[in-house]
């Protein structure tokens, strides 16, 4: 029998250049955020129109990334919606419970060191990888 | 939710890559439906059965009434 009615290809095509549009603007968002953060010490010795361009121009490659993400998420299929929704739920609670922990840690001084977000942002970044792998195993 | 979408496919002698190209999903999806690991949204069920040009409860049977 004849296969289904299709043009293949074009669903497919479509995330692809999602996936391709939302890595240009992470990218995009590293490189300002290194700007920003590194500028001022290495480049332009703090001084203030420099170092707020900077930061406006980070703002607006966040936006970007933003804005890529929601496209590429609205693109996804039923199941591949779930699977990021259920891996997004994940980091943002462990995100909320640890962070919050993470700061009481130095409230009741048990910890000497100032709370660092990059720490939170890696704790994040790890839940979300382990909710997206154990979610594409459940439904393969 | 039981569903017939694995005896229709193979009736049509469709693969699952063929399928998921006609309905816009991915591969996975078409087979976690097929093995009752994913209900599908109402949008995509009635895509399914309108793809094998039939109704909804001639591809879906709630469980509860089968």
């Amino acid at each position: 029998m004849n296969p289904p009615n299709t043009t293949p290809g074009n669903w497919t095509d479509r995330l692809k250049k999602n996936t391709i549009r939302l890595g240009y603007w992470t990218l995009a968002w590293v490189i300002t955020l290194a700007l920003a953060a590194f500028g001022p010490k290495f480049i332009w010795d703090y001084a203030t129109l420099p170092g707020v361009l900077a930061l406006l121009l980070n703002l607006a490659a966040g936006m970007g990334w933003i804005f890529a993400n929601k496209k590429n998420l609205s693109d996804l299929d039923d199941l591949q919606r779930k699977i990021q929704l259920e891996a997004t739920a994940l980091s943002l609670s462990v995100a909320v419970v640890a962070g919050l922990s993470y700061e009481l840690l130095e409230d009741i001084h048990l910890i000497s060191f100032q709370p660092q977000i990059s720490h939170l942002v890696i704790l994040i970044a790890a839940t979300y990888a382990i909710g997206l792998f154990t979610g594409n195993r459940r439904y393969q | 939710m039981k569903n017939r979408l694995k005896v229709l496919r193979a009736e049509r002698d469709w693969t699952q890559a063929q399928l998921a190209d006609a309905l816009e999903v991915s591969r996975q999806t078409v087979n976690a439906i097929e093995t009752g690991k994913f209900d599908p949204s109402l949008p995509l069920a009635f895509k399914i059965a309108r793809l094998f040009g039939l109704t909804i409860e001639a591809v879906f049977q709630d469980d509860v009434l089968s």
